[in-house]
């Protein structure tokens, strides 16, 4: 059965194809990064799943796409690169300050509730955040504009374009910066020091609420660049898109070991690829054609349509879940984390 | 049991009676509105479609439909049984979810409306369809093209627009004719709508000896196609065809195109839109389509004109087909000389009719017979009409639009 | 039982009696939203068993009511050709609902708070993608199409969907399932009342308020917790069973997260652990959509010419707000349990000092 999927004659070479899924899964999984990264950040300092966030980055996409098309629109004279550079910046603001009054009305004044209070009202911004940007942007898919040129480049067989190598190469950057901050920077040290234990790190004259409150910002600023490149990637944006990528970057979070920068990063892109190989290679492998001696009537199937597949890519969307459930059943601590599952 | 719980009981009494007055509340305005009629009969006509929602535009022009076809029988004065009727729209919002369905078909059976144009959404129109039949209201489908619909048995049950599967085997067809495809990819946004299509297609496909490719799905918020792409890349189809809204259409072809992909896109009618331009850009150019009935353009003339001068713009998808039902419910009612629907159904079961949307008469099931099809191809950023489908036909559109206007 | 609490119940029975003829004179429509609203209390009731009790979060509730439904719609359908009798298939849905409780539950029993919330919220939404998708090869669920005709509940020859005179009253369909939707309600009560005063109920808030003393007292806090689940997923399945012979149509779409999110919301805002609450606040959220389209509309038209904020969205926005501010200013809710009281108070305290 592997046989025929390496088989040239089986359509393209196998290799060009692997390379191309091995790109996808690259492009798709440095989005999760960045969005798991805001997670992961306000798990680690204040132990909350901070449900909205995925909300967060529609928001980004959403303001950067009102800011993009109006200056597209207004024949500004303004090459591409620089309408987008303005549309991010339009973008990080607002997400942070929405970030900011999330964690001032909704978070704080629950930091001592039981565990289950603050979830729930995660929950109520989140469908509140959604409702209030379809009151603004309406219910329908808006196109996001396009007006950088997107060359095509071909590698190997395999084609990469040129949002994608910028995708890349920006969630990279961001993520050498965040960790610069967090090793190297004061508010860094004082946002280790609450993650380790509030209360001492309070007494030793680490202002708690302004260093939470920085986290949220930092994160909230995160997604909102990921949700320009979410918009730019695809070319569309929509009241719900910050829902189930808000659900599959926290599944990376967990895959990776939550409160663990390096883990989010690596969740981020461990998921991305498991999705792209995953929704190309789980049809051939489900394929009951490959095992079509076991019964008659299967051979007779397998001769008239060529196929029989169990799994195919409709279950894309399951496998975040998949590995979200496996992880914490079995190792509740994440690839890099240290065990925090009973602690939750 | 201890006395602290009886205020919770006596808080529940309260909540029951605040029901109960809202709903008195309910009953006095929909008592209200008959009294508009004066003197004349009042003949209702019910109208379902989700009014607020995602597709709540394709909602309104659902609507937009029937009230033209009411405001235009009102201005001729119709006598029915030797009374004059004044005919009055019902609209109500079944807000797109089969849950309340059943709730707006049971409204209106209580607001006794002689015949009901709608719903729009497939899933909603079959649960609410079992509430009229068990009622007796004649149910007219503007836009609902699940073959199950007129499937169940019921008498009741007609819809104006084509099924699924004469859709499916239209684009089919064409494709098959036009491109000759040795091997073709089948996507679905696993949709009723989306994968009732695809079905159809891939059926028609494969009986006239074309290869598809296991089926491939989405969902109908999926914007990232490429790992499904890729894989499809690597099997080199001739063409790909789409079941699902141009939501998801336009990142397809898309994605499609930077993937070096050179197969034809083809797509059914949720993705045969101008939108598909504004989402996919120079990528969706020369795409295929297709869409249920003949287009505006070469329908009734009257009938855009008419739409134009009341709305101010053009009908979006299903405007002639409510306008056609709401129309079919009336010419019935006039020949039946009777506005009871037990004494209109058979005339409305039997009846021959020219309407905004062609030529329109049902089988046995309520399906409409021969039902054309449009094939559009989007050039220069805009879907035009390039071919019609009728009986397995394909005619080119421009012979097609001369004989109609003949 | 005292004298006024007599008179209550007198009082309540009467008015619960009435209530369908009261509806159905206004319009049958209000009689099936009542129905719906009473569906949504069994669930609300079901969830309560796992959110107020046992305080296990479950975001994907939603699952055991498709569960129930999917059992109900396979085994009376034509889709298989079976049609089974309803007091057969409902035992059944709860039983599988139960056992998909029983699954989810075992290997996240360690898991507490928010990481289990997220788990049930992935477990529900894998439960849909399969009904969606369990469609080829071998078609079980017919996929987004839905299962069609399911039968009405039957008993020999009297269906719940045909209309009947007796007495001079006129039993409508909508009506006969009233009066059944109620009887179960009823059961579904009592069971909970007398789970709630139970030597399970009991373990349930000992867990809930701290599971290490719970275990600690020798609770077996796994069977317990299991107990949870497959209780509140078994009301679940009974809820979906019964769903689906009333709407007689049922596919996936219908069970999506935001559904979970509202029972949630019901239990929420009524107050977690408090069964006259739940019901209280699976009532009042149920009936806002339909209020509001009496209220706000009309006001929105007469104040501004067109419609603004749609009802769905100010339900929706009302559901977010109920939970935020249910949470910041009464997280007991609107008719909170004595016990959740205390403890929500008690964590107050401690923040404070």
């Amino acid at each position: 059965m592997l046989f025929s999927l390496l088989h040239p004659a089986n359509g393209k070479p196998f290799m060009e194809v692997f390379l191309q899924q091995i790109i996808n899964g690259l492009t798709l999984g440095s989005i999760y990064a960045i969005v798991a990264l805001g997670y992961t950040m306000v798990y680690g300092i204040v132990q909350l799943i901070n449900f909205a966030h995925g909300e967060v980055v529609m928001i980004g996409a959403m303001v950067a796409l009102t800011v993009i098309s109006s200056l597209a629109g207004a024949n500004t004279g303004m090459p591409p690169l620089v309408i987008v550079l303005a549309g991010i910046a339009c973008a990080v603001p607002v997400c942070m300050g929405v970030g900011y009054t999330m964690e001032r009305v909704a978070y704080r004044p629950l930091r001592g509730a039981p565990r289950l209070a603050p979830l729930i009202t995660a929950i109520g911004i989140s469908i509140i955040l959604q409702h209030l940007a379809m009151l603004i942007w309406s219910r329908n898919p808006l196109s996001f504009p396009q007006i950088i040129p997107n060359p095509v480049f071909e590698i190997a067989g395999a084609n990469v374009s040129g949002v994608q190598i910028a995708i890349i190469s920006l969630s990279a950057l961001m993520m050498l910066g965040l960790t610069a901050l967090v090793y190297r920077t004061r508010l860094g040290t004082a946002m280790r020091a609450t993650s380790e234990n509030p209360q001492v790190a309070g007494l030793m004259g680490v202002n708690i609420n302004r260093v939470i409150a920085s986290t949220f910002v930092i994160g909230a600023g995160l997604g909102a660049v990921a949700g320009v490149m979410v918009g730019t990637y695809y070319g569309i944006a929509h009241y719900t898109m910050g829902a189930l990528l808000g659900l599959k970057a926290f599944s990376a979070a967990v895959l990776g070991g939550i409160g663990n920068l390096a883990g989010a990063m690596l969740g981020g892109i461990l998921l991305g690829l498991v999705e792209a190989l995953g929704a190309g290679y789980i049809g051939e492998f489900t394929d009951l054609c490959h095992v079509s001696w076991i019964s008659t009537g299967l051979a007779e199937r397998c001769a008239q349509d060529g196929h029989v597949v169990l799994m195919g890519s409709n279950y894309q969307d399951v496998f975040a879940f998949l590995v979200l459930i496996a992880v914490l059943v079995f190792r509740p601590s994440g690839l890099l984390g240290e065990r925090v599952g009973d602690r939750a | 049991m201890p006395l602290t719980r009886v205020p919770f009981r006596l808080r529940s009494v309260a909540v029951l009676s605040a029901v109960l007055l809202v709903a008195a509340c309910g009953k006095q305005e929909e008592a209200a509105k008959p009294a508009a009629g004066g003197g004349a009969t009042v003949v209702k006509i019910g109208h379902a479609a989700p009014l607020t929602g995602g597709i709540a535009h394709l909602g309104k022009d659902n609507e937009a439909g029937v009230r033209l076809a009411v405001d235009e029988a009102n201005a001729k004065g119709l006598t029915i049984g030797g009374a004059k009727v004044q005919f009055e729209m019902l609209s109500e919002d079944d807000e797109g979810k089969p849950d309340k369905g059943p709730i707006i078909a049971q409204k209106f059976t209580d607001a006794k409306v002689a015949g009901v144009v709608g719903h729009l959404n497939s899933g909603v129109t079959i649960p609410a369809s079992a509430v009229y039949n068990t009622a007796g209201i004649p149910m007219i489908s503007g836009s609902a093209t699940n073959p199950k619909l007129t499937e169940q048995g019921f008498a009741v049950t007609f819809r104006t627009v084509g099924r699924d599967d004469q859709q499916g085997p239209a684009i089919a067809s064409y494709l098959a004719a036009q491109f000759q495809p040795k091997v073709v990819a089948v996507v679905d946004d696993a949709t009723s709508y989306g994968e009732g299509l695809a079905n159809e297609v891939e059926k028609s496909l494969k009986a006239a000896g074309i290869t598809v490719l296991a089926r491939e799905k989405g969902t109908d918020k999926t914007t990232d196609w490429k790992a499904i792409l890729t894989k499809l890349k690597g099997k080199k189809p001739d063409a790909i065809f789409y079941g699902g809204m141009d939501s998801g259409g336009g990142p397809l072809v898309k994605q499609g195109r930077e993937l070096g992909i050179k197969a034809v896109f083809a797509f059914g009618d949720g993705a045969c839109t101008d939108k598909m331009q504004e989402l996919a850009g120079a990528a969706a150019e020369g795409l295929v389509c297709s869409q249920a009935g003949i287009p505006a353009q070469a329908s009734s003339k009257s009938f855009i004109d008419a739409f134009k001068a009341k709305f101010g713009s053009d009908p979006i998808i299903y405007a002639p087909f409510t306008y056609d039902a709401t129309n079919l419910i009336i010419t019935a009612m006039q020949k039946a000389d009777s506005v009871d629907p037990a004494k209109y159904l058979p005339v409305l079961k039997a009846i021959s009719f020219d309407g905004a949307s062609g030529h329109i008469e049902f089988d046995e099931k309520g399906d409409r017979k021969d039902a054309e099809m449009t094939i559009f191809t989007l050039k220069d950023g805009k879907i035009v009409p390039v071919a019609i489908i009728k009986s397995g036909k394909t005619i080119p559109f421009e012979e097609f639009a001369k004989g109609a206007g003949a | 039982m005292d004298a006024k609490a007599k008179v209550g119940i007198v009082l309540i029975a009467v008015v619960l009696a009435v209530l369908p003829f009261v509806l159905a004179h206004v319009g049958t429509a209000w009689v099936r939203i009542t129905n719906l609203a009473i569906l949504f209390c069994l669930l609300s009731l079901g969830l309560n068993i796992v959110v107020g009790f046992a305080g296990l979060l479950d975001l994907g509730y939603i699952a055991f009511y498709a569960v129930g439904a999917y059992c109900y719609a396979l085994l009376a359908s034509p889709h298989f050709g079976l049609h089974l009798p309803f007091w057969i298939i409902l035992p059944i849905g709860a039983g599988v609902a139960c056992l998909f409780g029983v699954l989810l539950g075992a290997p996240t029993l360690k898991l507490r708070g928010d990481y289990l919330a997220i788990v049930t919220l992935g477990f529900g939404e894998i439960v849909r993608v399969f009904l969606n998708n369990l469609s080829r090869p071998v078609n079980i669920t017919n996929g987004p199409q839905g299962v069609t005709l399911i039968d009405p509940f039957k008993l020999d020859g009297f269906s719940f969907s045909k209309s009947e005179t007796l007495l001079g009253l006129t039993f409508s369909g909508p009506i006969k399932y009233y009066y059944l939707l109620l009887l179960v309600l009823l059961v579904v009560i009592v069971i909970n009342v007398r789970l709630q005063d139970s030597r399970v109920g009991r373990a349930w808030v000992a867990i809930r308020e701290d599971e290490t003393a719970a275990q600690a007292m020798g609770i077996n806090t796994r069977n317990v917790k299991l107990l949870a689940f497959a209780m509140g997923a078994s009301f679940g399945g009974i809820a979906g069973g019964m769903f689906a012979a009333m709407q007689g149509f049922i596919s996936p779409e219908s069970f999506v997260l935001v559904e979970s999110i509202m029972v949630l919301a019901m239990v929420v805002l009524g107050g977690m652990g408090n069964i006259w609450g739940v019901i209280a606040g699976a009532v009042l959220l149920s009936f806002v959509p339909e209020i509001l389209r009496y209220t706000v509309e009309p006001l929105q038209k007469a104040a501004f010419g067109r419609l603004i904020i749609e009802p769905e969205v100010i339900r929706m926005l009302l559901f977010g707000l109920a939970l935020v501010l249910m949470m910041l200013f009464r997280p007991a809710g609107l008719f909170p349990s004595k016990t959740r009281r205390r403890e929500f108070a008690a964590a107050e305290q401690q923040h404070v000092g």
